[in-house]
């Protein structure tokens, strides 16, 4: 259901300013998410401030500094740093994306950084996605075929490969369907952009041979007809991938398949 | 894991810190518009139900619909009307798979809103 506002355990508050580096001149000012499942306290906003000349370019950068020399219990996922694991995948600025590939430039003003929307918190800037995971889990992603198995490898063409194409991509950084309003209301039934994109990448794969089950799977009013095309997951995607198209593209083979 | 806190985690913060995007926002108003359109459509009905009821039932809601606030009640509900309908042919472009790209689906957005305001405009001067 459509909440406007957060639960009470929920509500933010302000919470500490950290000292301003010494001696340092291009500053800027970080608000940060922070809840510690031990202190039994609310969520809070910290402001920490960060030295420009003396950091590297990406949000990830800075947060890396911020934990390495003002805060260390400041908790966040990361791997990669090059957009390609998924891992630190947040609210920064308004919009859902990757920490490592945001550049600080790409912001006006206060950086303000908070976990993925509607999400349990595990601690900080780290939302539980074990429901996430369970939903991709359910679309069955892996090739499904009946035919003997050939004797030495599944084959496709060029042409059936390229509809692969911006769907094989996906990292599964959840910025998409934690960016959708659709799945912040009805999340537990609604399966969301991303795992429907990952839904739609096996449907179309001219090698996979469960296509109907796939779609049988699908064909319910909240699993896949939650999607009313607001597209914030396409706005939102770091990967710059289209889940919105995708969604719809599912629809219409429905409806070709009814008529 | 035992000893993690897992019954009282807090949700994070959602359409409170989301920065509204163009398309979200014109997805709301189409449903906005609809229920403003719904709700000015029963005030219709009731202008019409009130003529075959009685003088002194039509007279009270007539001069409220053709008041000062009357009009810009109707003007409203005449501008919500085509933004609803332009709202609901963009949703009929991406059932066929159309105009499903962010930038086209953003201006798509824009002339909406342009749309309806100049169609509205047309309407009044017309009727």
């Amino acid at each position: 259901m459509v909440q406007l506002t957060l639960p009470k355990n929920s509500r933010i508050t302000t919470g500490k300013t950290w000292p301003k580096p010494e001696g340092a001149t291009n500053v800027r000012k970080f608000q940060i998410y922070r809840w510690n499942p031990d202190d039994g306290k609310n969520p809070q906003l910290d402001t920490y401030f960060v030295d420009m000349d003396n950091c590297g370019p990406m949000i990830l950068d800075a947060l890396i500094k911020i934990k390495n020399e003002i805060d260390p219990t400041l908790t966040f996922r990361r791997s990669c740093r090059e957009g390609i694991c998924g891992s630190c995948a947040m609210n920064i600025d308004g919009i859902n994306t990757l920490a490592c590939i945001y550049g600080m430039d790409e912001i006006k003003g206060d950086v303000k950084i908070y976990p993925l929307p509607h999400m349990p918190v595990v601690k900080d800037l780290i939302p539980d996605l074990t429901h996430f995971y369970a939903q991709h889990a359910s679309i069955m992603p892996w090739l499904e075929t009946k035919t003997n198995r050939p004797a030495k490898e599944w084959k496709q063409s060029i042409e059936d490969r390229k509809k692969l194409d911006g769907l094989y991509e996906c990292v599964m950084c959840a910025s998409c369907s934690t960016s959708c309003p659709s799945y912040w209301w009805n999340g537990d039934r609604y399966l969301g952009p991303a795992a429907l994109l990952h839904a739609y990448r096996w449907i179309i794969d001219s090698r996979d041979e469960a296509t109907g089950e796939r779609l049988d799977e699908l064909e319910d009013p909240f699993k896949l007809y939650r999607c009313h095309t607001i597209m914030n997951c396409a706005k939102t995607c770091p990967k710059g991938l289209n889940p919105a198209k995708a969604i719809a593209e599912i629809k219409k083979m429905m409806v070709d398949r009814s008529v | 894991m035992a000893d993690v806190n897992r019954g009282n985690r807090p949700l994070s913060p959602h359409i409170m810190i989301y920065r509204p995007q163009m398309t979200s926002l014109s997805s709301i108003m189409v449903r906005l518009s609809g229920l403003g359109a719904f709700a000015v459509a029963i005030l219709i009905v009731w202008w019409l139900l009130a003529a075959s009821t009685s003088e002194s039932a039509f007279l009270a809601i007539d001069g409220f619909l053709r008041s000062w606030f009357g009009d810009i009640l109707l003007t409203l509900a005449t501008w919500a009307l085509w933004y609803h309908t332009l709202g609901r042919l963009r949703h009929v472009f991406w059932d066929f798979g159309y105009c499903l790209d962010v930038e086209v689906s953003e201006k798509l957005g824009l002339g909406m809103f342009v749309g309806a305001t100049i169609l509205t405009i047309i309407t009044v001067i017309a009727v």
